[in-house]
């Protein structure tokens, strides 16, 4: 099983004018394609090579000496994802199943926004900020660089790039109005639901 | 109170290397918020830090109350090591590497092509956001690496003499994901008197 880059599952100006096509653009272009690149490299003629990313994920996660295919592996299969959580007239309040175990667990959705966007802000440094199933309870949680769910026996549901990389073009230091742009306008809720 | 310190030149003194855009926005906010967050945390932290100098508090960081712990080493880290690096830039660089710090960097390093290289390479292969640095450390000139706003003095790594930022924020708007360019570019702005005098103070 070849590592390549996906493709996007929507146009490169789809998401403006919140995400630019300039952004979008070197973000799945360069950084994205940098870390499948590095990773086909990095994995050659090992036993890694022809597995899954999520079993490279796995095998290389907490051992330090393959940080460097846990770095790329992990960055390949957030930005796959990131890309994933957005669509073209996303945001907005989820609906059905997906509100009610919201609501469930975090006692609103209201609730589960203003967390997931404060784990974004306060995210020191390049990181994620995800909406996680933890045994079974959905949660927020925050990682760094290149930190991702699986790797804490967590399934990932939603998550935002905060590398500055995914915002520095749009809104330079901004980030809180990076992050309310994507929750307000670009989540793709029905695909955060089939993650359920 | 912290304050921020002016730039010792223009927003446009650095160009074509670093654009004014880069460095007003680098300096005037994400600078300036460093050293906001940095004059609340220590407002919080109460008795126990006020007044503290600001190497002080990062070289001892355990004595900083828990809750504010991370907010002192994460904004007064951004604080001083920003300081530092404004300085340590001028207008179409200073060649004036003195003769002390040359025969150093020939003594520990092999040469200042070989400090180009390791120094480049410790930026270019820190993941994520953070710094490389060229410290003094008990007499030694060595290049070293740091995450995010951390540096050589939270843990006794030796005195910075030279330091560059490779958050994504000191180079996006101009370089986009070309870090090595950047990197490369960056050596053209360095200034050598600056550097050469923070050496002196530590021999
Ligand atoms: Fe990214
Ligand atoms: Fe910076």
């Amino acid at each position: 099983m070849s590592i390549t880059l996906p493709a996007l599952p929507y146009g490169g100006g789809e998401l403006a004018p919140h995400i630019s096509e300039q952004t979008l653009g070197f973000h799945h272009g360069k950084h994205h394609q940098t870390y499948v690149t590095n990773l086909v490299k990095l994995i050659e003629g090992t036993e890694l090579e022809g597995q899954s990313l999520e079993a490279i994920v796995k095998a290389s996660a907490g051992d330090p000496a393959r940080a460097g295919i846990f770095n790329n592996a992990a960055q390949v299969w957030n930005h796959t994802f990131y890309f994933h959580c957005m669509k073209s007239g996303g945001g907005g309040k989820p609906q059905g199943a997906l509100a009610e175990r919201l609501a469930k667990d975090f006692g609103s959705v209201e609730a589960f926004l203003e967390q997931f966007k404060q784990a974004g802000l306060t995210q020191f440094g390049s990181g994620w900020a995800w909406l996680v199933e933890d045994a079974g309870v959905l949660k927020v949680t925050k990682t760094a660089n290149a930190d991702t769910p699986m790797a804490h026996g967590q399934k990932a549901l939603l998550t935002a790039d905060v590398w500055e990389h995914a915002y520095y073009l749009d809104f330079q230091n901004r980030r809180a109005d990076y992050l309310d742009a994507f929750l307000a306008h670009l989540v793709d809720w029905d695909f955060v639901a089939t993650q359920l | 109170m912290f304050t921020l310190p002016d730039l010792p030149y223009d927003f446009s003194a650095l160009e074509p290397i670093v654009d004014a855009r880069t460095m007003e926005i680098h300096h005037g906010k994400h600078h300036a918020a460093y050293v906001a967050n940095l004059n609340n945390a220590v407002e919080q932290a109460g008795a126990e830090v006020a007044g503290a100098p600001l190497e002080i508090l990062l070289s001892g960081l355990g004595r900083v109350p828990e809750a504010q712990r991370a907010a002192v080493r994460n904004n007064g880290g951004g604080h001083w090591n920003h300081s530092l690096f404004w300085r340590l830039m001028c207008k179409h660089g200073d060649a004036g590497l003195s003769a002390d710090l040359a025969s150093a960097i020939q003594r520990d390093l092999g040469g200042l092509d070989a400090l180009r290289e390791a120094f480049g390479k410790a930026a270019l292969t820190r993941f994520g956001s953070g710094w490389a640095w060229l410290v003094v450390d008990k007499g030694t000139l060595r290049v070293t690496s740091t995450a995010n706003q951390d540096n050589p003095l939270m843990d006794d790594g030796g005195l910075p003499i030279l330091a560059l930022d490779v958050w994504e924020h000191a180079y996006y708007l101009q370089y986009q994901n070309r870090r090595a360019e950047y990197i490369e570019s960056w050596w053209k702005v360095v200034n050598w008197s600056e550097v050469s005098r923070l050496y002196q103070t530590t021999v």
